[in-house]
């Protein structure tokens, strides 16, 4: 006797959970940027591995949908794959490399360097959804500080940045002001990624699952990063082109490819990396033939 | 400035611990300028009456009010208009407002008033960074400013209080909430706890503050030197109630309540 089949619903989770997910979905999208409690449940994969990404991503996907998912900007860890697999599994969803092939993008650390369109939606995976978590740590009172938009909570952490290094430190997860009402946590993306947000055509959805919180923005809304007059928000640079392709104007990874130190520094998005590569060969062959 | 109507007004106040009033039947009024010490022995409500003043108890009984200023909008010439307040009726919303603009309140314990591992500057650019201040060099200049003022040494700005004495974290909490130019400041044993020596020049600080910028202050005390030093009038409590009050010299030269006058021949004389 062969071993019973297990059939899951589709996208993995029950219909009512996934009803849940959507309404504190709808609700996010309502109200940009404003952190919306919702019961998060468990998933085949550990808390902090992107569960409330993937609550997300199976309470809006379909077999209809495009999968693509990134770790640190690569289609190819073990996590994305893992992640793509299992979507292709519970949901019947195709998936792909291919930035502006796919529906759903879902993220951990980056926003692809290809510009995203109307009718894709980003789906992050956010580990501390607070923004003021590590400067007050009362849940109450946070919550209270949104409520009544007092932020000059925020601006000390700046501030304390500037006193100490002379300039605002923070490089990843710098908190953003959303539809000039509430200050948002956009996940440990770098602060490169920052300016990306803003005015996007994508839906941006935000998903932490140890934190059971959910929030988002929607297609063109302003997303300002927060910094004083005499010290605007500064995205990192890169003063050097990728290794692989050339691009510049991306963000780069520093990748050690020796024993003695030796390092090289490569785009962090593989997929525009790998197609930036392949079209300046594939000018460099015409050239020649020509 | 407005001499008709005292800045904080109480009549009948009282909070309840269950069924057990913590204190009851306050009555007195605090005017522009005016430091008021509230004295008595442990247990006696002094802090009870300043949480119930500050907005942090609840007002079970009577009611207080609150002369607020505004910015006014009929184009005034001197730009204020005032406002009185009942503060049992204020929104949250409101209340904080107060504390950002108007109230400031040192506590026994400078931990519980500062951010102990944010530096100086920070604790003291706090209040400004709240109320919509977002220049840094003109924020760290007023920090740097009300540091030198109360007397802490502009290259320790960038260290947390977290690493300071006692009496320096005490100095710290004292310009972080005097920065934003408050009107009425609570104080609640700020001196109790220190040195001596330290606790002589911190009063004198505070003395000299209080004159320089016409602060209305409520000081809780146990201590009768305190009280003697720095303010206009006292209320002595005893079990929740106010027993005596007045000018702090009569109260102290001349006490009428049996409870005072024990209080007052209880002090080493030396």
């Amino acid at each position: 006797m062969s071993a019973p089949r297990i059939v899951y619903n589709e996208g993995y989770l029950d219909e009512q959970t996934k009803r849940v997910v959507r309404r504190a979905l709808l609700k996010g999208v309502a109200i940009p940027g404003f952190q919306v409690p919702f019961a998060s449940r468990e998933v085949p994969m550990p808390r902090g591995w992107g569960t409330g990404g993937v609550q997300v991503t199976a309470s809006i996907i379909g077999p209809s949908d495009t999968l693509k998912v990134i770790d640190q900007g690569a289609d190819d860890t073990t996590n994305a794959v893992s992640i793509r697999h299992f979507f292709e599994k519970v949901a019947g969803a195709a998936s792909t490399t291919l930035t502006e092939q796919a529906s759903i993008i879902q993220t951990r650390h980056r926003i692809p360097e290809t510009p995203l369109r109307e009718h894709q939606i980003m789906v992050y995976q956010v580990p501390i959804p607070e923004p003021l978590r590590f400067l007050e740590p009362r849940e109450t009172e946070t919550r209270r500080l949104h409520a009544l938009e007092e932020y000059g909570l925020m601006y000390v952490k700046l501030y304390e940045d500037i006193a100490k290094y002379g300039h605002i430190a923070k490089t990843y997860d710098y908190p953003v002001l959303v539809n000039g009402r509430y200050v948002m946590a956009p996940s440990p993306i770098p602060s490169f990624d920052n300016p990306k947000m803003h005015q996007n055509a994508a839906l941006q959805l935000f998903g932490a699952g140890r934190e059971k919180r959910i929030y988002a923005i929607p297609p063109y809304t302003d997303v300002e990063s927060l910094g004083f007059e005499d010290f605007p928000f500064e995205p990192q640079r890169f003063d050097r082109p990728c290794e692989i392709c050339g691009s510049s104007g991306v963000y780069l990874d520093e990748v050690f490819i020796d024993d003695k130190g030796g390092v090289m520094f490569v785009c962090s998005d593989t997929d525009y990396c790998e197609r930036t590569a392949t079209a300046g060969e594939r000018r460099q062959t015409m050239e020649k033939s020509a | 400035m407005n001499n008709e109507t005292p800045l904080l007004s109480v009549t009948g106040a009282g909070h309840r611990y269950g069924d057990r009033f913590g204190c009851r039947d306050v009555n007195f009024d605090l005017w522009p300028g005016e430091v008021l010490a509230v004295v008595g022995e442990s247990g006696s409500g002094k802090s009870t009456l300043l949480g119930m003043l500050s907005q942090r108890l609840t007002l079970d009984e009577g009611s207080i009010s609150y002369l607020t200023t505004r910015e006014s909008s009929a184009g005034r010439e001197d730009g204020t208009e005032f406002e009185l307040l009942d503060l049992a009726t204020l929104s949250e919303r409101e209340v904080r407002r107060l504390w950002r603009t108007e109230w400031g309140f040192v506590h026994q314990n400078a931990a519980e008033g500062l951010r102990m591992h944010v530096s100086a500057g920070g604790n003291v650019g706090e209040p400004l960074m709240a109320n919509g201040w977002r220049n840094y060099s003109k924020i760290r200049s007023e920090a740097e400013m009300w540091l030198r003022r109360v007397e802490i040494p502009s290259d320790r700005i960038d260290d947390a209080p977290a690493t300071f004495s006692g009496g320096m974290r005490q100095r710290v909490q004292i310009a972080r909430n005097l920065v934003f130019g408050p009107r009425l400041v609570f104080m609640d044993e700020p001196t109790s706890g220190l040195d001596v020596s330290v606790q002589a020049r911190l009063l004198d600080l505070i003395r000299q503050l209080v004159a320089e910028l016409g602060l209305a202050v409520v000081i809780v005390t146990h201590d009768l030197a305190v009280a003697r030093l720095i303010s206009h009038r006292t209320l002595v409590m005893k079990d929740g109630a106010v027993i005596e009050s007045g000018l702090t010299d009569r109260v102290l030269d001349d006490p009428q309540a049996p409870y005072t006058q024990l209080l007052v021949s209880s002090i080493l004389q030396g």
